[in-house]
């Protein structure tokens, strides 16, 4: 059971979450201007890096806010969360 | 074995509390504080238990958890299905009987000992085992864990074992007696089982550092009759004379490589039993063979020369080394490194931060051993490795001369370690059994890893409070579900929600009772709860805008009091979820969802505005139990809402379809929508969920009849109306629904919009929602039915079609009819398929999946 800090509600059970994904894919501003391939490479291509990953949580059970974090995939050490518009953690 | 319990001592137990039990038929006195184990010994039984493969005599083999033998069923005066006689607490009215190999559950449900779950939080753990053998060891280590935290608080001992009485070693400590640790997990997360008189609690609890000091296991050695009763561990030697004050036997052989075993000589004289024998691996020293009918009664020696001896004893304490105990620092994913001195697995150093092992379970003051794994023989089919699996060396090495060389394949070729003790006395025994035969070095590879929980636990206890019917998931009820128990209704489960399915009356059978509600809509008038269609607000200036984006369809464009169907769709352009949106102002909607989709959508909302349109002015509440929903529907629709009263115009003029309207329906206020799931006029009546019950109660005495979900699954289906999820599975777009119509791409971006355009959704060979008739008229295909061609002779391989996704006997069309996606169905309009159905092909027409009133001649009444 993971202890997740949220960037607003602090320490919580990994149960209160749900997990997002990789963070920083941003929705296209002109999807339609995308070829096919650029396309498919936003909708299903995704890093999967050992180590350390930014990724999006959602606080589901608590605040209901989404967040980031980032979290090593390697360990589930957790280098740390921070709120949308703000800076990761080195 | 002849033991007996000594006249005074015995840290552990109260001698002003004697208590009565009953094993295997037979009463018997212990004291408060015993162990089922410690007080049959004391009273000197020998064995009375089974192995559970070979059937061999067995006795008490340990004092602890990693007992292999002496195992249980517990039946009074709580049902355990099997355990160790050495986790037993003996109580009064205990009754146990032997039980080998596995445990058994009565048919009749049996009182189980009462459980609860906890948690807590606590800044640091001390995780401790009972003091045993070595235990000044883990004393003078723990001692930097127990100062108290600058909050004051102390730090919490989660004690496996009762509290010795008067010790100032436990007062800094926040003691949790009788607690066994079950599991270690991510960030400090510990789950560890409480047993007290009368109640067992399962403790969730949150720890910033943890410290493990769980003390060491020793370790048998296989020998020819290492298994007769009356052969111990050496440690629970000492233990049944320190703890429980028993003296396990009068003439007693020691067979070593350590010198654990020192002193235990004049302990055992002073109390009229003597050591007859002493093997020291070291010396040259062996213990060859145990002999005896159901016990040990001679023991045979040979030495460094070959000489042998044979003594009469009845007790063989044998010890084989220390290993560290570390199954719960192992399992959170510490590692091992192999120490030579102790011959034995020690913690490397790794594994989670906040995890600190300390004592012998470190490896620390363990006395050096040599490194012995069995005893050399022409024969070893009786030097059991594992007594619970009953494998010996001899299966170790058949498994590695069948070709295995890692242990965890020997592990699963033998068994070994998969028992109820998951082979804490046999698993570093079995690696370095394996190790040896392939000519390895010592400790070239480890024990196989154990898992939570460690030790067994009940189902009872996990399930704690959690119990009955209703179990954990919680039942959703609708203001209405009063009325439908009073009808005898049948229930379906939709999600958590409880939907009457069909309402039978007196001898009516289902598909009866389904045929005439169906009836009944489509020629007089009949009311279904739709209360459970998830409901939500949605607000906000910029609220137009968001559902533009959220659905296929424009909605911005809405009147106030007009509603409008829509889909939405995922990313990759495949229908999520429908629904119907109303305007309610020009910054207002509720939007409607599926009654499974209703948290999906929420969630999908808020995911949207907060991580992508963050500027967005809109907010979403869930208010679907705000509003109970009575849909009364059919050509007399109209005469029922009339007559329960209403200041709404209900003229198809003045109230058209697809429109709402605000008012007065039954004495309360009432929005009503003009909208219909089964294709006849219907007014959906959405009230304050304080009213939901009378509105129903009124639609009733106006001789509207109550229909379930069957009869709605009918009627939908015989006008195509598909159920997302049911009729799609997240790989159908709405083009493949024949629904194309309700994408507006002229207007802006929408989630999946680009989606549609990609090359595999635009393929014409897609999977395409179609109707089916079969010929005969009277199959109803199974749901998941596969369509295959129709011509010539069915021979593998098959080209898989499509599969039916809904099908249903209709009563207005006096036959069975089905929904499936087909690939490239709309152009297989027409001809004949074969739905291969498990009691042979059934042939099908191919037709649209529009079954009834196809022009929609009827909403309006």
């Amino acid at each position: 059971m993971l202890l997740i800090r949220c960037p607003w509600c602090g320490p919580r059970d990994e149960i209160e979450f749900r997990y997002g994904g990789q963070a920083g894919l941003t929705y296209p501003s002109e999807p339609e201007a995308l070829s096919d391939e650029e396309w498919a490479d936003y909708l299903f291509m995704r890093d999967n890096p050992k180590g350390p990953f930014q990724e999006r949580w959602f606080h589901t059970a608590g605040c209901r806010r989404w967040f980031y974090a980032v979290r090593d995939t390697a360990t589930h050490r957790f280098v740390g969360t921070y709120r949308i518009g703000e800076v990761p953690p080195a | 074995m002849s033991g007996r319990r000594l006249p005074e001592g015995g840290s552990l137990i109260d001698r002003t509390r004697p208590i009565s039990f009953t094993f295997d038929g037979t009463e018997y006195e212990g004291f408060e504080g015993d162990t089922l184990a410690s007080a049959l010994l004391a009273n000197g039984v020998v064995g009375g238990f089974r192995s559970p493969i070979l059937g061999r005599p067995r006795g008490v083999f340990t004092a602890g958890p990693e007992e292999p033998s002496a195992f249980v069923q517990v039946t009074e005066p709580w049902f355990e299905a099997i355990t160790a006689a050495t986790m037993v607490d003996v109580a009064d009215g205990l009754v146990a009987s032997g039980k080998a190999g596995v445990g058994a559950l009565t048919r009749e449900p049996r009182p189980t000992k009462p459980a609860v779950h906890r948690s807590r939080h606590a800044d640091s753990v001390v995780i401790w085992s009972a003091p045993r053998s070595l235990h000044p060891v883990a004393y003078t280590d723990a001692q930097s864990q127990k100062d108290p935290e600058p909050n004051g608080e102390r730090p919490l001992m989660l004690l496996d074992g009762p509290t010795p009485t008067a010790s100032s070693f436990y007062d800094p400590y926040d003691v949790m007696p009788h607690t066994t640790t079950l599991g270690l997990y991510d960030d400090g997360y510990i789950v560890a089982l409480q047993r007290e008189a009368g109640l067992d609690t399962l403790w969730h609890i949150r720890a910033d550092r943890v410290t493990l000091s769980t003390d060491a296991i020793e370790r048998p050695i296989p020998f020819a009759g290492c298994d007769l009763p009356g052969v111990m561990l050496a440690g629970a030697v000492r233990d049944y004379l320190d703890r429980f004050a028993v003296v396990v036997g009068t003439r007693v052989a020691v067979f070593t490589t350590n010198d654990s075993v020192s002193g235990l000589a004049e302990r055992l004289a002073a109390h009229d039993a003597e050591v007859v024998a002493t093997a020291d691996v070291r010396d040259g020293w062996r213990i060859a063979a145990a002999e005896g009918d159901d016990a040990v009664q001679v023991v045979r020696l040979i030495g460094p020369g070959g000489e042998r001896r044979a003594v009469d004893a009845d007790v063989i304490a044998v010890s084989g080394g220390w290993n560290p105990n570390l199954g719960l620092y192992r399992a959170i994913g510490g590692g091992l490194r192999y120490d030579d001195s102790i011959a034995a697995w020690v913690p490397d150093g790794t594994g989670p931060g906040w995890l600190t092992v300390v004592g012998a379970a470190a490896g620390e003051a363990i006395p050096p051993s040599a490194p012995f794994w069995y005893v050399p023989a022409d024969d070893y089919s009786t030097h059991f490795v594992d007594l619970q699996r009953d494998q010996t060396v001899q299966d170790v090495l058949d498994a590695v001369g069948g070709g295995l060389r890692s242990v965890e394949h020997v592990k699963r070729a033998t068994y070994i370690g998969t028992a109820i003790d998951q082979g804490r006395t046999s698993g570093v025994l079995t690696a370095e059994i394996v190790n040896d035969a392939l000519g390895w070095e010592l400790g070239a590879q480890g024990p196989t890893n154990a898992r939570p929980p460690y030790v067994p636990v009940s189902f009872a206890v996990l399930a704690g409070l959690d119990r009955g019917p209703t179990l954990l998931d919680p039942v959703r009820t609708t203001p209405i579900h009063e009325a439908y128990l009073d009808r005898g209704a049948v229930f379906e489960n939709v999600g958590q929600w409880k939907r009457p399915h069909y309402f039978p009356r007196a001898g009516e059978e289902m598909d009866r009772a389904v045929a005439r509600e169906c009836l009944a809509v489509r020629n007089g008038a009949g009311a279904l709860d739709a209360t459970t269609l998830g409901k939500i607000e949605v607000v906000g200036p910029d609220a137009p805008a968001f559902l533009d984006r959220m659905y296929t369809n424009r909605m911005s464009n809405l009147a106030i009091g007009s509603i409008r169907y829509g889909f939405m769709l995922g990313l990759d352009g495949m229908v999520f979820d429908d629904g119907v949106a109303m305007r309610l102002a020009e910054d207002r909607y509720l939007v409607t969802t599926t009654t499974g989709g209703a948290a999906a959508v929420l969630d999908r909302f808020e995911e949207w505005l907060q991580t992508e349109w963050p500027d967005l002015r809109v907010y979403c509440t869930s208010v679907t139990e705000r509003w109970s929903v009575v849909a009364v529907g059919g050509p007399r629709a109209r005469d029922v809402v009339a007559g329960i009263g209403t200041d709404i115009d209900l003229s198809a003029e003045a109230f058209p379809w697809m429109t709402w309207r605000d008012g007065i329906v039954a004495g309360v206020p009432c929005r009503v929508c003009r909208v219909s799931f089964h294709g006849e006029l219907c007014y959906e009546l959405h009230v304050s969920s304080w009213h939901g019950r009378h509105v129903w109660d009124a639609v009733m005495a106006a001789g509207a009849v109550p229909y379930g979900t069957e009869a709605m699954h009918v009627l939908r289906a015989e006008k195509g109306y598909v159920i997302v999820g049911q009729d799609t599975d997240g790989t159908v777009t709405p083009d493949d629904l024949g629904m194309g119509w309700i994408v507006n791409p002229s207007k802006g971006d929408f989630i999946g919009k680009r989606s549609l355009v990609r090359p595999d959704t635009v393929r014409p060979d897609r999977k395409q929602l179609v109707g089916l008739l079969p010929e005969d008229g009277t199959t109803v295909l199974p749901e998941g039915t596969q369509i295959v061609a129709g011509d010539g002779p069915i021979e593998p391989p098959v080209p898989m079609l499509g599969h039916v996704t809904s099908s249903y006997r209709s009563p207005v069309l006096g036959r069975t009819f089905a929904l499936a996606v087909v690939r490239a169905g709309r152009s297989a309009i027409g001809t004949t398929l074969v739905a291969a159905t498990r009691s042979g092909p059934v042939p099908v027409s191919v037709v649209e999946p529009v079954f009834y009133d196809p022009k929609d001649e009827r909403r309006d009444g």
